[in-house]
């Protein structure tokens, strides 16, 4: 029971990245009709922010290190502490935390920029032109982050605070379900965005606008309604969301340039299973197969069928586009 | 047309085609099979020699890949007669002059393993046969090692193993051409147990998280062996894909396994996470049959207790060389490096520095670039003064034997590198193999003459 409450909890982590993920590629999908191969860059994107806001605030001065005597050695003392002592040491404990503020405009701006630069001239050719033009800039910008950063992880940390762990156990009567603080936090924060995207769509004349394009974007033109600029802002919503879940996701998994790639085959699938154009499917399916990838990643599991939890994902996408073509929450 | 002259047509053309086939396939043989003038592949020509270091500069070991290069260029700048000498200062016997290798001036090649079997061949290839390098050197990855070590041995040229710590690289896969420094996993494993008997006691329950490739099988095995000899259980043994960055879904079944030790059979990059991950699980505070929950990570390094920051305090490995070390090699190699770099070299670094120098002093011994002569100098060879004390390359399966250290993470840091605490200094005796115990056949010396 302990192990099965755990692995559900580890997959809802999971699949809460691959929900906000495939979030944003349904509503570019469903609004502006492009298959974005660029979106799991965006995610890299946003964990890039949360990396470079860590280096800004850790910009350091350099003094010697008295304790080494062998050779000149030195130690790096950020600048932050130095100035401001116990207060500039926090701010820099929570990076991470301060990354998600600053991380809005800049994945607004990327993303309406990537819009209004490229993939417009996209919209009316076909879905093989723009796979590969999104996939040649995905390439370009993972490319353009290596030559920056390196090839190589850089692990973020968590605030100390949230560093550890709780006994969620100790709350329900088990014994041995304990579980990161961060991670129960990426939990609860990717449920929130998503509320929130939910709300912006349902709640407000923009959203039911934009909903309204995705059913019939002609009618929407021709009752006066400029539907492309709308759609210009979706497109910068879905960056911004896919960013936020990058930043957030940096203490889970340290990020390098590659991780959106990681994240990008994985999310189609999510939008595959779900059902194309369907934003709670895109949910839903993202959450589904974040469980089953953890539970096909239990001993138990692995000793009846070895390997299951590196395909599983891939052969339930393979069950479902047999049986229902559309996807879990498509419409035929 | 008579018979006779029918079969001479026939013999004649059939001749005519073995020799187009034999023509056609010295063609198509790739330039670094084929022999020239000189008596072996590669033979220097100029003043110079070229040395090949291939490294891995991305993926999971990519930080003991750039430590390693940093050794590299410090060792090529030592045997040209540049710097402070470093361990040329304490080697012994020594037969280099610091006017390069037999009078030429040593230059080397670079290439990016990607921690990839494939990548590394392609580019130690790449090394032979554009740069014209007479000897590779280089590893972080067993699978790597093996892959490169093949490769050499194909090529005719030496392979002098970076950091690879599977048993199979002098063990089952060993090569004629190929010599490693660096201990293995049995080594470990031997070295280990007693230490791990008289802190944790004989009945405890394991559970091992294996990195999947020869490395991770290798260390699982011999770290299972021992710890199965003390006494203990093991629960399960989980393979986890190599650079998989979260293992939680790998660490949570911990949890309620029943296992009060966690082995974790990772390096580099996937230590570093996997530690970090268990820890933040709670696995260090947990409590199991009435025993503290303990972790051990069976192979070490500064660079990963750098990585794994207050996680890996009292945590007990082994490790091939540590930076402390007191002795006047160490105490040299490590005041050298420290002088070019600003930091003390990790164990990955220490054992390709002195790989290069080992070949460079072959080469010496020798008279001759010739791999067969090179081989027939470091086989056997028996040296002090490089950090490890009294150290032989054994000529049976050329692995290096030399005393094992136990390390722990430290408590209580003197100094921002003072990280690993040496337990133990395990000597040679308590660590040595029969020649026959890993299996697996040298081969025969290839110089393509």
């Amino acid at each position: 029971m302990e192990a099965l409450l755990l692995q559900v909890l580890n997959g809802l982590d999971k699949g809460g990245a691959y929900a906000l993920i495939a979030l944003g590629l349904t509503l570019v999908f469903g609004t502006l009709g492009v298959v974005n191969f660029a979106h799991g860059a965006l995610f890299m994107l946003g964990a890039f922010v949360a990396v470079s806001v860590e280096k800004v605030l850790t910009i350091s001065s350099k003094v010697r290190d008295e304790s080494i005597t062998f050779f000149e050695a030195y130690k790096e003392t950020p600048y932050l502490e130095i100035w401001w002592g116990d207060t500039g040491s926090a701010i820099i404990d929570w990076s991470v935390p301060i990354s998600i503020i600053i991380a809005i405009p800049i994945m607004l701006a990327v993303g309406i920029a990537m819009e209004r630069g490229l993939i417009k001239y996209f919209y009316k050719r076909e879905h093989a032109d723009q796979i590969l033009v999104t996939f040649g800039l995905a390439i370009v910008i993972g490319e353009i982050i290596k030559a920056n950063f390196g090839a190589n992880a850089i692990p973020q940390a968590a605030p100390e605070i949230v560093a550890g762990s709780v006994d969620i156990g100790a709350a329900i009567g088990l014994d041995g379900v304990v579980y990161p603080w961060w991670r129960m936090i990426y939990l609860a924060f990717s449920l929130s965005i998503i509320g929130g995207v939910f709300a912006f769509l349902h709640m407000t004349t923009f959203g039911m606008v934009v909903r309204a394009g995705m059913h019939d974007r002609e009618t929407v033109g021709l009752l006066g309604i400029n539907i492309e600029k709308r759609f210009t802002i979706v497109f910068g919503l879905a960056a911004v969301v896919a960013g936020l879940a990058g930043v957030m996701y940096t203490p889970i998994l340290p990020p390098d340039y590659n991780m959106g790639m990681d994240f990008l085959v994985l999310s189609f699938l999510v939008v595959v299973v779900g059902g194309m154009g369907s934003l709670g499917g895109a949910v839903a399916a993202g959450f589904l197969l974040g469980i089953l990838q953890s539970f096909s990643s239990m001993t138990a599991v692995k000793e009846v069928i070895p390997g299951i939890d590196q395909v599983i994902i891939y052969l339930v996408a393979v069950a479902i586009l047999l049986f229902r073509p559309r996807g879990l929450f498509g419409k035929d | 047309m008579s018979n006779d002259s029918k079969k001479l047509t026939e013999l004649s053309r059939r001749g005519f085609l073995k020799s187009t086939a034999a023509a056609a396939s010295v063609a198509a043989a790739p330039a670094m099979f084929v022999s020239n003038a000189n008596a072996y592949v590669n033979a220097p020509k100029g003043k110079s020699v070229t040395l090949g270091f291939n490294v891995p500069q991305s993926g999971a070991y990519a930080d003991e890949g750039a430590d390693e290069l940093r050794a590299y260029k410090l060792a090529v700048k030592h045997l040209n007669g540049e710097g402070d000498g470093g361990l040329m200062n304490t080697m012994k016997p020594m037969s280099l002059k610091g006017n390069g290798i037999l009078g030429k001036k040593v230059e080397f090649a670079t290439g990016d393993t990607q921690t990839k079997s494939d990548a590394a061949r392609a580019s130690a290839k790449r090394m032979i046969e554009k740069d014209n390098a007479v000897m590779i050197s280089g590893g972080s990855s067993s699978g790597v090692a093996i892959a490169v070590q093949s490769l050499c041995q194909e090529a005719g040229v030496i392979f002098m193993a970076g950091l690879t710590h599977s048993n199979d690289t002098t063990g089952k896969d060993k090569r004629k051409h190929g010599f490693r420094h660096f201990f293995n996993t049995d080594m470990s494993g031997s070295a280990l147990g007693p230490v791990l008997e008289s802190e944790f006691g004989k009945e405890r329950t394991a559970y091992h998280l294996t990195a999947d490739y020869t490395w991770g099988w290798s260390q699982e095995g011999s770290i299972k062996n021992t710890t199965e000899g003390i006494g203990w259980q093991t629960a399960k043994a989980v393979r986890t894909p190599l650079g998989a960055g979260d293992f939680s879904q790998y660490i949570t079944p911990v949890l309620n396994s029943g296992a009060d030790v966690l082995v974790l059979n990772h390096y580099g990059k996937d230590m570093v996470n996997s530690l970090t991950q268990a820890v933040q699980f709670g696995l260090r505070d947990k409590n199991v049959n009435g025993k503290d929950f303990q972790i051990v990570v069976p192979l070490f390094s500064r660079l990963m207790a750098q990585g794994a920051g207050e996680n890996i305090k009292g945590i007990y490995g082994t490790t091939n060389w540590n930076w402390s070390l007191k002795d006047a090699g160490s105490q040299a190699f490590v005041k050298s490096f420290g002088a070019e770099y600003g930091f003390p070299p990790s164990q990955a670094a220490h054992t390709c520095y002195v790989q290069t120098l080992l070949y460079a002093n072959a080469c010496e011994l020798a008279g001759t670039f010739d791999p067969c002569a090179v081989i027939a100098a470091l086989e056997g060879f028996k040296f002090d003064g490089m950090g490890n004390g009294p150290t032989e390359y054994r000529a049976e399966d050329h692995q290096c034997f030399k005393d094992v250290l136990v390390v722990q993470g430290n408590d209580n840091p003197s100094s921002q590198f003072d990280l690993l605490n040496v337990v133990q200094e395990v000597p040679r005796s308590q660590v040595e193999y029969s020649t026959t115990h890993l299996g697996g056949e040298l081969g025969s010396c290839n110089n393509k003459a």
